[in-house]
């Protein structure tokens, strides 16, 4: 490997610091607009799909593969 | 649709951001004094800083029929500097007189030390005495609670009248405070580090129209002056109409810097024609 952990975070701590509020911000407004809609059991499967995503991601960090696991977990594998 | 760019720093883009900013209806910028990238080490260099913003650039903006106002400061980053920022601020009212000023701004806090402090309460007071518009930046990332709440206490103990206050650079941790306190805050789009346009229309959505601005700084850094009319696109698709772009993007900004008469451009409103062509075709 040419970087270190250290170099690696300090180009991507902010990227990746965007992305998580990116992704809160589009919760919220799907909350939001369904709090409209008075049906507060508003349910998806794109949303328990995006829930699983997030729940990989707090999975103990020594776990590999986050990118590819999560693509499998969008993926039709029928 | 017309649109106005409240915060931008035109001497760090070229001509051809502006070319592009004319052909995306931007009629008018307004350019605070910032940081230059490393800290001044003369009075002088600020007063020729001044002179750039407020003489040299309203005419390159001309050439692309925009009009360019500024304000002049010393900002937080180089008000850590005492000595300095009060030689910069003796010579600080002769730019009041100029056509194009329209304020103090930015001053406020980056790392919210003393230092900073002082020199934040000495621009305010001189704004009140001066009767100018002010305009306030707030930190950056981490420390950005801690200065607008610092902000907010230093100012409630001055004698300045909130309506011709705006604090910058809010996102949704720190714009209810001195939203709720009757100041104008700012969105600031900026690449990763600041607010996205989504995000911008979000804050819009939940807190109304009134009293907020919307830019996108741009400046010598990582920055795309387009990210306002990225927001424009963003608040039209989610189905609010021209008329309500108008009032934030070009509106809001014309309610607020006019309050110095030097600004001359008015709210507009959209009229349709329709009627009258029917009539004049019978
Ligand atoms: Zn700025």
């Amino acid at each position: 490997m040419m970087q270190t952990a250290l170099q690696v975070l300090d180009r991507e701590y902010l990227e990746a610091r965007c992305s998580l509020l990116e992704i809160a911000a589009a919760l919220d407004r799907i909350d939001r607009a369904s709090d409209e809609e008075e049906s507060n059991d508003f349910n998806d499967s794109r949303l328990d799909l995006l829930n699983q995503a997030i729940a990989l991601l707090t999975e103990k960090s020594h776990l590999p593969n986050r990118s590819e696991r999560m693509l499998l977990l969008f993926s039709d594998l029928d | 649709m017309q649109i106005i760019q409240p915060h931008y720093h035109a001497i760090a883009r070229t001509a051809q951001d502006y070319e592009r900013m004319a052909m995306s209806g931007v009629v008018a910028v307004a350019e605070p004094a910032f940081w230059a990238g490393f800290d001044r080490l003369y009075p002088e260099t600020f007063l020729d800083y001044f002179r750039q913003i407020s003489e040299f650039e309203p005419t390159r903006a001309a050439e692309y029929g925009i009009k360019h106002y500024c304000w002049v400061a010393v900002n937080p980053k180089e008000a850590e500097n005492p000595e300095l920022s009060r030689e910069v601020l003796k010579h600080m009212p002769e730019f009041y007189e100029k056509p194009t000023v329209l304020g103090v701004g930015e001053i406020g806090f980056h790392k919210t030390t003393k230092n900073e402090e002082e020199i934040f309460e000495a621009q305010v007071e001189q704004a009140i005495k001066y009767d100018q518009l002010i305009l306030i930046h707030t930190p950056h990332l981490q420390d950005k609670v801690r200065g607008t709440k610092r902000t907010l206490e230093v100012l409630s103990h001055m004698n300045v009248n909130p309506e011709r206050v705006w604090i910058d650079h809010v996102e949704e941790h720190t714009i209810r405070e001195p939203l709720e306190a009757g100041y104008w805050v700012g969105f600031t789009l900026y690449p990763v580090t600041k607010c996205s346009p989504k995000r911008a229309v979000d804050m819009l959505e939940m807190y109304g129209h009134e009293r907020i601005l919307v830019n996108s700084s741009a400046d010598w850094g990582p920055s795309d002056p387009f990210t306002l009319q990225q927001c424009v696109v963003q608040f039209r698709a989610r189905g609010y109409s021209v008329q309500d772009a108008i009032e934030i993007f070009h509106n809001n900004p014309a309610r607020f810097l006019g309050q110095n008469p030097k600004f001359d451009i008015k709210p507009i409103q959209l009229e349709t024609i329709e009627d009258e062509i029917s009539s004049n075709l019978v």
